[in-house]
């Protein structure tokens, strides 16, 4: 029989040749513009490292930096403590709570939306004045004064933690139930039997097996929380981060310095920042989770 | 099938026998159910207002606000209409998603196939390569992008908002471990056998045997696709090319603003059709988070 071997290049080439186009050469492209200063129209002006030195000493680079975390930070511990709290309640035997398909939809439900629609949603909706949020709150009685929202940067930052929270709970609870449901229930019909608590089984059975999906949540949400974009865009005032650039984000800083302010270069630079912490971050979370798991291991023999 | 098997696993879980009754259990019980019912609220709750609100009146909303709906919807839709027509962007939206979900999942399956079937020169480093690849995060050629498309004069189109999707890393990932798994190399040989041509065979044989897997990665795409802000933003310039995020942004900054009903309204066009195929998808879906989250 003929070789046919070769006809595998035809049916990869399609997507060879657009992915070195549209995906691979942008890139480099990038890459290039990081070593110049280019304001969209004429040449590209090389400027060697320049950009570079600029964006160490850039505070406002720094404090997307810190933004970012601070607004990431603080959503991931709070949308893990529920999604924790929701698996240790639906898999604990003593309680048999029902309703998991109707609650995991219901919770998963406004991670779905475009997130342009939430931001502007919620944009409205924490308006100090006229917004809903405040205006129940007074209706209430929690609050005896509007809260101005989006116009102080602590509250600001709050907001968008909240309603990151709010679109991603759900998401980790699916994933995370998924993960427990994979774990033998032997394990636990043995704790029951042994008379452990349920906080002694979700420590001692739950958490060390669930420990491959947690790292998975953790490097999933980080890589996304590092390119935080649409909400703090739609939901400060001018989309520049406002109020005192407390809703600046690395990616928001990007895309203001290439398409607002036309500093292509810069830009390139910041956008080779962010992969490189991001690479950073994520190889540091694998590696001392990984560490950390072995030791477990070992410790077990 | 496998996603009942997800749920039945977890069912099974649940329902182990074992009696423990006390008081002290259904009080907690109580309390557990008193929670999961507060969080469906919340997650509810402000899809609820958007729809309430979107029916009544700026009036209405400034003095304050109201579980109960208003009658100002079709005023609402008219104020909208006259300065944004949502419709546009509806069909923008689903013109350029349909689009990248055909390409992707025509183009993945043709991948994975050259990548299972046959043995050429090279062809494990192009898939390293295309994995590699896979983690860049997409922000980081979006400045070269950007010129990539200012030179090939396609900025204000949707070709650099669709054709990139012929080349889908994951799609292919996802597509060629599904074929390897699930395409018997006899399948093949009967058919060249019979003097099928190999993308004769590919059509007849091997897309066939890919469409569950083709279907379920098709959700995403087309989500992920539906919900692309950044992209749309930077590429298009005319308001009738704009895409539904993109038009979110718009009708921030435009006069619909000013009158919060017509606003809401808005909004909530945007986001009802996604919320009625949930309905129908939501089960789908999950497991396929599900599903794909223990394979990591």
């Amino acid at each position: 029989m003929k070789n046919i071997n070769y006809k595998g290049y035809y049916f990869i080439a399609p997507f060879f040749i657009v992915f070195l186009i549209f995906n691979v050469y942008p890139v480099f492209l990038t890459f290039y513009y990081t070593f110049t200063q280019y304001e969209g129209y004429g040449k590209p002006t090389f400027i060697g490292l320049d950009n570079y030195a600029r964006i160490i000493t850039d505070t406002y680079f720094l404090e997307a930096f810190m933004n970012t975390w601070k607004i990431w930070g603080f959503n991931f511990i709070l949308q893990l403590g529920i999604a924790l709290l929701l698996a240790a309640l639906f898999s604990d035997l003593r309680f048999r709570i029902k309703g998991l398909g109707f609650f995991r939809a219901v919770f998963y439900l406004p991670n779905l939306i475009t997130v342009s629609s939430v931001a502007l949603l919620f944009g409205i909706m924490l308006d100090w004045q006229y917004g809903s949020i405040n205006q129940l709150l007074l209706n209430i009685g929690i609050i005896s004064e509007p809260i101005h929202w989006l116009n102080q940067p602590f509250t600001a930052q709050l907001s968008v933690s909240l309603i990151l929270t709010w679109m991603w709970f759900g998401f980790t609870f699916i994933v995370i139930m998924a993960g427990v449901s994979g774990i033998s229930k032997d394990y636990y019909e043995a704790a029951l039997m042994d008379g452990a608590n349920s906080r002694q089984t979700f420590t001692k059975i739950t958490m060390p097996l669930l420990k491959p999906i947690l790292l998975y949540v953790l490097i999933t949400s980080l890589i996304g929380g590092l390119q935080l974009f649409e909400l703090p865009m739609l939901m400060s005032k001018n989309g520049l981060g406002e109020p005192e650039g407390s809703l600046n984000t690395m990616v928001l800083y990007l895309y203001n310095q290439a398409f607002r302010y036309n500093n292509y270069g810069y830009a390139a630079t910041i956008a080779y920042a962010l992969f490189l912490i991001t690479v950073i971050f994520s190889a540091v979370t694998f590696k001392s989770m990984y560490r950390d798991a072995k030791v477990m291991k070992n410790r077990g023999e | 099938m496998k996603t009942q098997n997800v749920l039945k696993t977890e069912n099974q879980m649940i329902h182990t026998p074992k009696k423990v009754k006390n008081s002290k259990n259904k009080t907690i019980k109580i309390i557990i159910y008193v929670l999961l019912i507060v969080l469906t609220i919340i997650s509810v709750i402000p899809f609820y207002m958007m729809i309430i609100n979107a029916t009544r009146s700026n009036k209405e909303i400034i003095l304050g606000f109201s579980f109960i709906p208003g009658s100002s919807l079709i005023d609402n839709y008219k104020t909208m209409i006259e300065y944004v027509n949502i419709w546009v962007g509806f069909r923008n939206s689903l013109f350029v998603s349909v689009c990248v979900t055909l390409l992707s999942g025509y183009f993945s399956a043709l991948t994975a196939f050259g990548f299972a079937v046959y043995q050429f020169k090279g062809k494990n480093i192009l898939f390293l390569f295309m994995l590699i690849m896979m983690m860049v995060p997409g922000q980081l050629g979006l400045i070269g992008f950007y010129e990539l498309n200012k030179f090939l004069g396609t900025l204000d189109t949707y070709i650099p908002l669709i054709i990139p999707a012929i080349a889908s890393p994951f799609v292919v990932f996802f597509l060629r471990q599904y074929l390897s798994s699930t395409l018997h190399p006899s399948l093949l040989e009967a058919a060249r056998m019979d003097g099928a041509g190999e993308l004769r065979i590919f059509h007849t044989v091997a897309l066939p045997i890919m469409m569950p897997a083709v279907a379920t990665m098709s959700i995403f795409t087309f989500i992920g696709s539906w919900n692309n802000y950044l992209v749309p933003l930077v590429m298009l310039f005319s308001p009738d090319k704009f895409t539904l995020p993109v038009l979110m942004g718009f009708l921030k900054g435009s006069q619909v603003a000013e009158n919060l009903g017509s606003l809401y309204l808005g909004i909530a066009i945007s986001v009802v059709p996604i919320m009625i195929a949930f309905l129908f998808f939501s089960k789908y879906i999950i497991n396929n988070i599900s599903a794909g989250s223990i394979k990591e």
